[in-house]
């Protein structure tokens, strides 16, 4: 098999390489094949089955039946759908308001904390990134008791005149309650009668409830220190010349970061934002451990649907295909973040002004 | 602000004493500025640090007190009755028990096999090694939480299920640990191994005796994100085992928080519990703090 030209006279320091690099690559390779990619395998069969957990998933009594689980899913018009709809929604509003805010944070903090002339800086990074390191079930006990009714968040609400709301057993919507406040109850009847995976466009645009937001907050809290620290070694990387570039041509503070500074931390921007982007849709330890998706399932997420549906109601198929539902809208995101943050060509038009003038001087 | 401070100098330039005045004042500004800076961060980090202090304080409250002054940092009676009560009456010293055989095993495991796999792809010239490493990239994408059910279908079907192979074993495979070490491997320069060879030492042998001690800055980051990751593990656990005697610190913990062993809300013995918790991925924090705040950088880069 190996090529007779090439094998002698690789025989020198690198004799026997084959071998030992495969011998040292195995145990990882076996690891990797056993519980990663034949699981994934026999997932994927089980969400085309309808096995119900009692006996071996690969037995005689269970039989394939096609599509049928993903399609309960996606137009049953029954319980599952509108869960699995609820489901999205839940995770969409908290994707959407947790990857933005976490990313401006944690660039925000790293900003602040990098400056030259600040004192103290070990303690602001150290404080900024300890709750990253503690255990998504530590900190969620912890938010459960801060965020209760009456709680220290709620007192400290009810200091500047707030009456705070009762969070974790707050099912309402945020934005429904914003509008509420405008006297807004109902939404159109164009809202309201249409629906799109079992729950209606009204109840889609409810916003996150206000039990999620507390989860959102959680979130933001958690995650912001990792990230900070990834931007401070972007911005350490930079190198000052161009920054000063910029100084001399009279830019201020504020053009030099917008113009100069973020512009040269996009890499870093997508590393962040993608990272954000497959952990916020990947919500479940807070749930299993805070919540159990209530209340009124405005907690529920795709992944803690999808371990219900599996060990709690004993629907493998369903719960195996929402998992891999959740997987390629994850590999959607990323790519399609990929997409838009792509390094682009610049256009004739708007390179025109940074091209060498023609003549030396004098032009302005 | 500069503009009309040059202007200033320009119109009574022959005034020295203006001039030093508005070189007084720059100054002036700075310091607003730094004291804004400082004003802004010291928030931020009260915000960041006040929900552990009163973590702490809470778990040393009755619950009475726990329940009336929520925000206080100093207990109005001081009581261990949270602590005695875990560890003397509950099966808390056991999922501790547990969470500390995990740690260990899957982060020397992790060392091992993380290192001897990056090494390989790093140095080892062999047919293959291209197929391997892209395989490694598919693979780190897959998000851990699709992985819940195929675990279980794995495990059970091993018939391992509800011991401790299926609690270690599967944490074993971390596709970005082999990464960092590879990456690390490909930065040292490879002179010295070549000499061990020509000495005649064996491919385990260099790896072992020589390249594996100069890699001691890249084990280390291994090490904290594995120590890290499998004691702060939770969705593993609850798919990978159900007896009480192989309960963990995070699922214990988390089936303390939706009430289990506690009538009525015990914010002292779910917060006691919580700190307990923290306290050794806290102290890990603290000793690799310098290597934290250095490396993390390296870890994840793309």
């Amino acid at each position: 098999m190996s090529t007779p030209a090439r094998t002698p006279r690789r025989s020198g320091i690198r004799g026997g390489e084959t071998a030992s690099g495969w011998l040292f690559t195995a145990p990882m390779i076996i690891l990797l094949g056993l519980f990663l990619v034949i699981p994934v395998l026999m997932a994927l069969w089980v969400s085309f089955s309808d096995w119900n957990g009692r006996g071996s998933p690969f037995g005689g009594t269970v039989s394939f039946v096609g599509l049928d689980n993903y399609s309960a899913l996606v137009g049953g018009g029954g319980l599952a759908e509108q869960d699995f709809g609820t489901a999205l929604r839940n995770n969409a509003w908290y994707v959407l308001l947790v990857v933005p805010i976490q990313t401006m944070l944690s660039l925000l903090l790293a900003v602040l904390v990098n400056r030259q002339i600040l004192r103290g800086r070990g303690f602001f990074r150290t404080a900024f990134y300890f709750p990253s390191v503690t255990s998504s079930v530590a900190i969620t006990v912890l938010w459960l008791f801060l965020f209760s009714a009456s709680g220290a968040v709620n007192k400290l609400l009810a200091f500047i005149g707030v009456n705070g709301p009762n969070w974790f057993n707050d099912p309402s919507g945020v934005l429904h309650n914003l509008l509420g406040a405008f006297g807004v109850e109902t939404g159109p009847a164009a809202l309201t009668g249409n629906t799109f995976l079992g729950i209606s466009f009204w109840e889609w645009l409810a916003g996150p409830s206000v039990a999620m937001s507390a989860f959102i907050l959680m979130a933001v809290f958690t995650t912001s220190g990792t990230f900070m620290l990834l931007f401070i070694a972007a911005l350490q990387n930079l190198s000052g010349d161009v920054v000063e570039a910029a100084m001399m041509d009279g830019a201020n503070g504020w053009q030099r970061f917008w113009r100069v500074t973020l512009p040269q931390l996009r890499p870093t921007l997508f590393t962040v934002l993608t990272l954000g982007l497959i952990g916020a849709w990947q919500v479940f330890d807070q749930i299993y451990t805070g919540t159990q998706g209530g209340p009124g399932k405005t907690t529920l997420t795709p992944a803690y649907l999808s371990y219900q549906a599996a060990f709690t109601n004993q629907a493998w198929g369903q719960g195996a295909a929402i998992a891999f539902i959740l997987f390629v809208i994850i590999v959607v995101f990323t790519l399609l973040q990929r997409w838009l943050l792509a390094e682009r060509g610049v256009s004739a038009r708007r390179m025109r002004p940074y091209l060498p003038i023609p003549t030396s001087g004098g032009s302005k | 602000m500069s503009s009309t401070v040059k202007t200033r100098e320009r119109t009574v330039s022959p005034s020295r004493r203006l001039r030093a005045l508005s070189r007084e004042q720059l100054p002036n500004r700075q310091v607003a500025g730094r004291s804004l800076l400082y004003a802004i961060l010291i928030v931020l980090a009260a915000i960041y640090i006040a929900p552990f202090l009163i973590q702490v304080a809470t778990s040393f409250k009755t619950d009475g007190d726990a329940a009336s002054n929520p925000m206080s940092l100093l207990p109005q009676t001081w009581s261990t009755a949270a602590y005695e009560r875990l560890f003397l009456n509950s099966d808390f010293p056991v999922w501790f028990q547990n969470s500390a055989i995990v740690t260990v095993f899957v982060t020397l495991g992790r060392v091992f096999f993380n290192s001897l796999a990056g090494y390989a792809l790093a140095r080892l010239h062999f047919r293959g090694r291209n197929v391997i490493f892209a395989l490694l990239i598919a693979v780190m994408s897959v998000p851990g939480v699709v992985l819940l059910i195929p675990k279980f279908l794995v495990i059970n079907q091993l018939g391992i299920y509800d011991t401790y192979v299926a609690m270690i074993v599967p944490l074993l495979t971390d596709a970005a640990g082999v990464f960092i070490m590879k990456n690390f491997f490909e930065s040292i320069p490879a002179s010295v191994e070549e000499q061990a060879r020509i000495d005649g030492a064996g491919t385990f042998r260099v790896f072992w005796s020589i390249v594996l001690p100069m890699a001691r800055p890249a084990l280390v980051t291994i090490i904290i994100l594995s120590f890290q990751g499998s004691w702060n593990e939770l969705s593993h656990f609850i798919v990978a085992t159900q007896s009480p005697e192989l309960t963990t610190l995070t699922k214990g913990v988390a089936s303390l928080a939706s009430g289990q062993l506690s009538q009525g809300t015990q914010y002292p013995l779910k917060l006691a519990a919580a700190a307990i918790m923290t306290i050794p991925v806290a102290v890990m924090f603290f000793i690799f703090q310098k290597r934290i705040m250095n490396t993390t950088d390296g870890a994840v880069k793309e």
